[in-house]
């Protein structure tokens, strides 16, 4: 899929400064549009495209040409569309994909070719610790494991001292888990039992009856679009709900689950660096623009995009949009500190590649319209991807998997 | 002649195309090559396979995971060959004494085993997120050498299977699609043939996995997936089925439809699909068919 969206075109030309001679800044956005993924990739293209119409598609005097790839939820897919849009299309940077797999898949085709490549969403712990690469880097993203560790800290506070986790049994799960089975278990904690199931779980009717007799204070459970909706469905039918608190990871509460849910989704707990019940009044400016726009509040996937958009925009205006210049680009990204974003609060990143956030717990709570959202409860102030641990020592130790979820 | 015209043509490509049309180019040769090997089993022995996108994609994990182990590249494509022969030999155990649609079952249940195992072994295929290669260094960094290389691969392959169903071999596998009980009962081995078949068929889509494995420097579970099989089906199928170089016309087809129809729409799956509908309907023998007949 390619769809050329020319932003702006027609602006005054006593604007143009004399760089906008070399034509727009050329962006290539991945997003799966069809397959697994393809709900939260249209919220990836609705965040990014909405940044660049507030902007009126212009950065430092230079029109912006955005080209939208379908990926299919495929990594030979999204393979095949990066060398479209590097080779053919001759973008100056690449952004987006939702899927790891297709991230992973990218990363390692502009490992060779050098394009810049940002990736809002794309969690892969290692894409900034162990196979970290020059030119990829996590804007107003996350790495997996990064905001579960706050939350295992504030379970330890609640009094929470025997934890059971649920989760799809695959990668971004076992990165999440490990996470908090790691930081948990290092304060005292104990994970009693890990429960893994295949994605796409139709039934969780035999996971709630174990959960309901694991005798644990509390669950974790790290789910994704369906598989999230039909968790948190029968965790209150099989009144579990009230009896055991339920902790989420962010993905498990994001909108694109509870926007369609009710009663059974309020009070869980998750930890995010972004909460769309912020009372901070920048935050709230963007979710009732987004709104507006789109008659839903923002997930994960839009508000990543429009943040990551707006971090590389800005990154550039400090180098007067020169985004033919990789290596300038990519140190003016780094070297940025992100104020203004819908975070509410300045984020720059850290010498990986990977933001370093102020981490909110939120709980699911009904606004006075009736919309469930994600309120903060508590913060914990400049939370990186190694929150606790020493870089290098951390990253010794391998990654996260269903078999290592942190030294026991 | 026509042959030697086309493979000239073929090999001036890289002089005449951008890089990312010549990185298309090379996909359709690999995909030619799996749609062969599947048209061996599906044209030639009359048993519809549905796991040869797991053997390809076997080959292609095997030649990744052991040249990250530091097996010499040419060395870690071989294994992934000898990979697609061994499973190809276990399979065909398993699955020359049926035929039809039980044929069509088994294969497919066989080819998601492979799938099950890449997603959930995570130590050795890095689960769903894959496994991310380091093969396209000094000699094969460059596409051109890499489409030459994979032209030439991709032609001796097509010599071979074309003589390998014009031997008597492939006399007797014909034969033995018409009827295997008379082939039978005139003395002939067919469960031999047959596994003999598969396992040369095997063979075939590990070496277009190994290919692409150079080509794609990157595996993940979607490589051994149903849709994969079906793919090289698909292809196998739209050329026409019981012609060798059906596949490459197959997959010339669908890669080139893809690319094209995805540039417009995002529902191009669905002109795939619709154009493939069509093709059977009106050109059951597939298009290379549809061409001979109208020739005649």
């Amino acid at each position: 899929m390619k769809r050329r969206i020319v932003l702006a075109t027609l602006a005054a030309p006593a604007m143009l400064r004399a760089q906008s001679t070399s034509g727009p800044i050329k962006i290539g956005l991945m997003a799966p549009l069809t397959g697994v993924a393809a709900s939260g990739g249209r919220e990836i293209v609705e965040g990014f495209q909405m940044y660049f119409e507030t902007i009126n598609g212009r950065i430092g005097g230079r029109a912006v040409e955005v080209t939208v790839e379908d990926d299919a939820s495929n990594p030979d897919t999204a393979l095949q569309k990066a060398r479209r849009l590097v080779e053919q299309g001759n973008v100056h940077f690449l952004f987006g994909n939702l899927l790891a797999n297709t991230g992973l898949a990218v990363a390692n085709y502009v490992r060779g070719t050098g394009t810049p490549y940002f990736i809002p969403v794309i969690a892969a712990d290692d894409l900034t610790q162990r196979s970290r690469l020059p030119n990829v880097v996590r804007v107003a993203g996350y790495s997996a494991s990064q905001f579960s560790r706050p939350l295992a800290d504030w379970a330890y506070k609640q009094g929470y001292r025997r934890i059971a986790t649920i989760s799809q049994d695959y990668t971004f799960g076992h990165e999440q888990c490990g996470g908090f089975a790691q930081k948990f278990t290092s304060l005292g904690g104990r994970v009693l039992q890990q429960f893994w199931h295949p994605l796409n779980t139709s039934d969780f009717s035999p996971y709630m009856g174990q959960l309901a007799n694991a005798g644990v204070d509390a669950v974790f459970a790290m789910e994704t679009g369906a598989d999230a909706t039909r968790l948190i469905q029968a965790y209150a039918s099989f009144g579990l709900k009230g009896r055991i608190p339920l902790m989420g990871a962010m993905n498990a509460s994001d909108q694109s689950v509870i926007r369609t849910m009710g009663a059974e989704a309020e009070g869980i707990v998750s930890a995010a660096h972004f909460a769309e019940g912020s009372t901070n009044a920048i935050t709230q400016a963007f979710v009732a623009d987004y709104d507006r726009r789109f008659q839903k509040l923002p997930s994960l996937y839009g508000f990543s995009h429009f943040s990551g958009a707006m971090w590389v925009a800005e990154a550039l205006k400090t180098i007067g949009a020169d985004a033919e210049n990789r290596e300038r680009l990519l140190a003016a990204v780094r070297a940025t500190t992100l104020t203004g974003s819908p975070l509410g609060a300045p984020v720059s990143l850290d010498a990986y590649g990977n933001p370093v956030y102020d981490a909110f717990i939120r709980r699911v709570v009904r606004r006075p319209d009736g919309k469930l959202w994600n309120a903060p409860i508590e913060t914990y102030p400049r939370v990186d991807q190694f929150w606790g641990f020493e870089p290098e020592a951390y990253m010794r130790q391998p990654a996260y998997s269903r078999a290592f979820q942190g030294p026991r | 002649m026509f042959i030697l015209a086309g493979l000239v043509a073929l090999g001036g490509m890289p002089l005449l195309l951008p890089s990312y049309h010549l990185g298309i180019a090379s996909e359709i040769l690999i995909f030619s090559v799996l749609a062969m090997s599947v048209n061996l089993l599906a044209g030639y022995a009359g048993r519809t396979p549905l796991c040869h996108g797991a053997i390809f994609g076997t080959s292609t994990y095997v030649v990744i995971i052991a040249a990250a182990a530091g097996v010499p590249v040419w060395a870690a494509c071989l294994l992934g060959v000898a990979a697609a022969g061994g499973l190809s030999v276990v399979f065909g155990i398993i699955a020359v004494r049926t035929s039809g649609v039980y044929f069509l079952l088994l294969t497919l249940a066989l080819g998601l085993i492979i799938w099950g195992i890449c997603l959930r072994w995570t130590g050795v295929t890095g689960g769903e997120n894959g496994l991310r290669g380091d093969l396209r260094q000094g000699w094969l960094a460059d596409p051109q050498r890499l489409y030459w290389l994979i032209l030439g691969v991709g032609a001796v392959l097509t010599f071979a299977m074309w003589r390998l169903v014009r031997s008597p071999f492939g006399l007797t596998l014909r034969a033995i699609k018409d009827s295997p009980s008379r082939m039978a009962a005139l003395g002939h081995d067919v469960p031999a043939h047959l596994f003999a078949a598969f396992v040369a068929s095997g063979l075939f889509a590990g070496a277009a996995g190994a290919l692409y494995a150079l080509f794609n420097d990157f595996v993940s579970p979607t490589t051994v997936a149903l849709p994969q099989s079906v793919e090289g089906l698909l292809m196998a199928i739209v050329g026409g089925v019981g012609s060798i170089l059906g596949g490459l016309v197959g997959a010339f087809v669908l890669i080139a439809l893809e690319q094209f129809v995805s540039a417009y729409t995002e529902r191009w799956l669905s002109v795939l699909g619709l154009t493939a509908i069509a093709i059977m309907l009106f050109a059951p023998q597939g298009l290379l068919g549809l061409l001979q007949r109208k020739s005649q």
